[in-house]
């Protein structure tokens, strides 16, 4: 049987500005000194406006190609794009109007309550979206006495939902005693799945397929969803699918931190090749921890709040259809529990093992996608440029086979590389936001093949020092098989 | 300069990591206490 193929795929951020508060850093920070930092935070929020003329935004959307980004003056925040339309061919951005809408659609237990000035606003935003305007919205429409949500904010461990400065609603705890249930965690949770089935429904929408069309859902969400005796059980994916009408898709949530999309890419593919599942959808819903995650950065240099999105992205992994480009299995990298952690040895494993086993140069790859992390946000917090140490230290392995010559690499990097344009929401920047372009690009024949590669930091949940990765090669599709 | 010295070791997920710190170190005749790799993005 031949090798899979990705048909097609969706991006969608989620502008949640009031939401930043809630990211891990921030709340923290505003723990320590909330008179200071919160006014901090918000005076550097961006509008939703600004958010989509964001360059890096309109790349991740499909608007822009990553390369676009070389020719454009920086900081990209301060020349936002003219006429920048929150619609792009891989999905959309999402204001945080209809955010809260899909939220409380998200909601199976009561956990959202919306205030009842506000909940028909929030219903009609969602309405005027041509991809929930025929839903059922009633759940949204309802509202709840404003009384009853402070009630619940003082006394009961809600968290209150901010729009235009004041409360307009509340997300519920549903244990007193469980931390996993508490309302912060459910808040992370339901944003996940809100983001993710926006991803799955933009999918559902570029492939033209009904949702009872896709029979294997793979969540590659971070969110540890589950209760005190599961922590992190998973179903994210059923929850997902559940919201997006997929009635004959069973799945599961796959886990491996940064490299969590690679991996369900790869599984998927393997469901598919094995004959066991056709259409098997890979999905990832957005992080609330890392909502100004850099905000300090960002702040004390006098820029906006960059991380202001929640990303979202999915994926449709089906047999081959003769066009789309094949996944090949043969040049999965692989980063072996044995393998050493230097950033060498790694790129070893996942760069030039599978370009050995496929008899292919360091340059015979096109482009090389790691992970694009989007310097604009990292580098003013000290984290550097990853995709750029990435790109250098794949052409530095090339100088060493002597594929390249030392004072090639710079070319190298601007030819086979991009500049990093993805929100730093963890798993969304391993290396998939560039499957769009490419699956693009090696249709029109621009391209002949690209290599994704992602890595994961296993040693974050103290059980393993160990570091994690893995890359595969996406390739034009020979023809029918 | 590192024989018998108690080393703590903070490693970067893009730069050098622990482990590849705590090699040299070692080699070096250092005793690691404490060995950490980070993720900064």
């Amino acid at each position: 049987m031949p090798d899979p193929i990705i048909k097609t795929c969706s991006y969608i951020l989620a502008h949640a500005p009031n939401f930043v508060r809630y990211g891990s850093k921030p709340m923290r920070e505003i723990a320590d000194d909330p008179d200071a930092v919160l006014p901090s935070i918000e005076s550097h929020l961006r509008t939703f406006q600004e958010a989509v003329a964001y360059a890096p935004n309109q790349v991740y959307i499909g608007n822009l190609h990553p390369d676009r980004l070389n020719d454009m003056e920086q900081p990209w925040y301060g020349h936002p794009l003219e006429g920048a339309s929150r619609c792009g061919p891989y999905g959309e951005s999402m204001p945080e109007d209809e955010l809260l809408a899909l939220m409380k659609l998200a909601d199976d237990f009561d956990l959202v309550w919306l205030d009842k000035e506000t909940a028909p606003i929030l219903s009609g935003a969602l309405r005027s979206n041509p991809l929930w305007k025929d839903s059922d919205l009633k759940k949204v429409d309802a509202g709840m006495e404003r009384g009853r949500i402070d009630e619940r904010i003082q006394h009961h461990g809600s968290l209150p939902l901010y729009r235009d400065g004041r409360v307009v609603g509340c997300v519920h705890r549903h244990h007193e005693q469980d931390d996993t249930l508490k309302a912060h965690v459910l808040m992370e949770n339901l944003l996940a799945k809100t983001s993710g089935a926006l991803a799955l429904t933009h999918l559902l929408n570029n492939a033209k397929l009904r949702p009872d069309e896709i029979d294997f859902i793979l969540n590659c969400s971070e969110e540890a969803v589950g209760d005190r005796y599961n922590r992190g059980g998973g179903g994210l994916a059923k929850a997902i699918g559940e919201m997006c009408g997929c009635a004959h898709a069973t799945g599961c949530d796959i886990k491996a931190f940064c490299v969590g999309p690679l991996y369900a890419i790869l599984h998927a593919a393997a469901l598919v090749k094995a004959g066991l599942f056709q259409r098997v959808a890979v999905v990832g819903g957005g992080s609330m921890a890392k909502l100004g995650m850099k905000f300090k950065g960002h702040v004390s240099k006098g820029m906006p709040i960059l991380e202001d999105v929640l990303g979202g992205l999915a994926f449709l992994v089906t047999g081959n259809d003769g066009e789309s480009p094949i996944i090949r299995l043969d040049s999965i990298g692989r980063h072996d529990i044995g393998s050493g952690s230097s950033q060498q040895s790694i790129m070893e494993s996942l760069v030039l093992k599978p370009l050995d086993k496929l008899g292919k140069k360091v340059t015979e790859v096109d482009k090389y996608a790691t992970e694009l992390q989007n310097p604009e946000v990292t580098v003013p917090a000290g984290s550097g440029n990853v995709p750029l140490t990435n790109y250098r230290m794949i052409g530095a392995l090339g100088v060493l086979r002597k594929e390249l010559k030392r004072e090639e690499i710079d070319r190298f990097v601007m030819d086979h590389g991009m500049p990093g344009f993805s929100p730093t929401q963890g798993h969304i920047p391993a290396a998939v936001p560039f499957l769009g372009h490419a699956i693009d690009a090696i249709r029109k024949g621009e391209m002949e093949n690209a290599m994704f590669i992602a890595r994961g930091s296993l040693f974050l949940g103290r059980m393993t020092q160990l570091s994690d990765g893995l890359s595969f090669l996406l390739e034009k599709n020979p023809g029918k098989a | 300069m590192l024989k018998g010295k108690k080393v703590i070791i903070f490693g970067d997920r893009d730069g050098v990591p622990a482990p590849a710190i705590e090699k040299c170190v070692t080699a070096a005749g250092a005793e690691v206490v404490f060995a950490a790799t980070e993720c900064f993005v």
